[in-house]
């Protein structure tokens, strides 16, 4: 039910409030989205897509800075290490 | 960057699983409260990765499953109506309420639809102007601003056969209690990804802070579930509470701003009815009364009438009181193909994800021997 989807947008069809709305790929399939709730989101941002409606952009940064810590987490065991967070 | 597959890439899995091993020594147990995260740790058999005293519990998180009968009663009473279509998303039409599912009604002659959303309902009504078209609307924070879109668009055209059956609830209440309750022990909470995206995380702050808990906020990949459980362990070891983020690519602590001024403009909090919790203070979402008009209880004069809970088992899975697998009912009388409840019927709930995946589990689930 919270099941939300990464897409990119590709283009902006419609400014205008709630009816905002603009082309999103997901994984090669682009679809209409409501881009109300991400009102300062363009072309080429990530946003999370929930039944239609984009509810949030994605942080590219925040994104590399987790799978960073992943790999930090991996490492620090394989060095015998215990104290990664 | 796509997202997506970088968190599922075995090489990483393995990787967190075996830190995870040796993480502690000490009986943990963590729930999460989202049907999203339960498949995914189902569906990877994550759970089964774990220190084997380390135990994920499932929570109420499935909002299809936590539906009361009473709504799905009324929703049934507006598909009989010959002027109403009556839509919903999927799952909701397999859920039995105190007499039958709404697919019966179907099976009766009824016009119910599923649809993706409720922006499409809204369509729906624009192409069938003879025809009432009522949207149940259920979910958590994450869905509760698509109702609100919906109804908003709606009211600035004035749509006159477009109306919401209105069954949303917010998750924090629903986490005080099962907190408070103390039935079951819960160590530390996973909070769902996707509502925090929306709400952000002052609740979850003053919830960890009442109850002294580590809540982590998680999204529902395979490696953020296992990252989410690593941080929530390694609060536990440092006797440390407060919400740490996992999901930041996701969330942030002040929340989607825009689809927050959504839901206070159209949505009005009410208490709430929750199927295995009972009626629970201020945790549920009405119309607010600006926009009562698109209130098809209002507009069929309906009485949500308290029905008969099936499945006291269901319940308990309901609050993590009770793992699917060791319910008497699991896999004998309840199965995929005759549900006693929710859980089951939902593709979010525990035992249909239980059913689905644990058959054939092995780490990484479909992964496929990674």
């Amino acid at each position: 039910m919270c099941l939300a989807v990464p897409g990119k947008i590709v283009s902006i069809e419609s400014e205008g409030g709630i009816t905002r709305c603009g082309r999103v790929e997901f994984e090669g399939v682009v679809r209409e989205v409501n881009l109300s709730c991400v009102p300062e989101s363009a072309p080429g941002d990530y946003v999370l897509v929930h039944a239609g409606v984009a509810i949030g952009r994605l942080d590219e940064g925040e994104a590399k800075r987790t799978l960073a810590l992943l790999r930090e987490l991996i490492e620090s065991a394989r060095e015998g290490g215990h104290e990664a967070s | 960057m796509r997202h997506l597959s970088e968190y599922r890439d075995a090489s990483l899995l393995r990787g967190l699983v075996a830190r995870l091993q040796g993480a502690t020594h000490r009986p943990y147990r963590i729930m999460e409260v989202c049907g999203g995260q339960t498949n995914t740790i189902v569906r990877y058999g994550l759970d089964q990765c774990l220190a084997p005293h380390v135990t994920l519990l499932h929570g109420p998180g499935c909002p299809v499953c936590v539906t009361p009968a009473s709504y799905l009663d009324a929703a049934r009473q507006l598909a009989m109506r010959p002027e109403v279509v009556l839509c919903s998303f999927g799952d909701m039409l397999r859920v039995p309420g105190s007499e039958g599912t709404l697919l019966d009604c179907k099976s009766a002659g009824a016009d119910v639809r599923t649809l993706y959303s409720p922006l499409d309902a809204l369509k729906l009504a624009r192409s069938l102007p003879d025809k009432q078209v009522v949207f149940f609307s259920i979910g958590f924070e994450t869905t509760a601003p698509l109702t609100a879109l919906a109804v908003l668009q709606a009211a600035e055209a004035s749509q006159p056969n477009f109306s919401v059956l209105c069954a949303h609830v917010t998750i924090p209440p629903a986490i005080f209690v099962i907190l408070q309750s103390a039935e079951v022990q819960i160590d530390a909470l996973l909070a769902p990804g996707h509502v925090c995206t929306v709400t952000g995380t002052q609740e979850y702050e003053r919830l960890s802070l009442e109850f002294g808990v580590p809540i982590v906020v998680t999204g529902f990949e395979p490696a953020d579930i296992l990252q989410g459980v690593w941080s929530a362990i390694r609060c536990l070891e440092d006797a440390r509470a407060g919400v740490i983020m996992q999901y930041s690519r996701a969330v942030t602590p002040e929340g989607n701003l825009q689809a927050q001024r959504l839901i206070q403009r159209v949505l009005t909090v009410t208490d709430r009815e929750w199927r295995g919790l009972g009626v629970i203070p201020s945790s549920g979402l009405n119309l607010s009364p600006q926009f009562a008009g698109y209130d098809a209880c209002r507009r069929f004069a309906l009485r949500l009438e308290s029905g008969s809970e099936p499945g006291g088992y269901c319940a308990r899975v309901l609050r993590g009181n009770l793992a699917p697998c060791d319910c008497p009912k699991f896999l004998k009388e309840c199965t995929a193909e005759h549900p006693l409840g929710a859980p089951m019927v939902s593709s979010e709930g525990a035992c249909a994800a239980y059913m689905q995946y644990s058959r054939s589990m092995h780490p990484f689930g479909d992964l496929g021997g990674a």
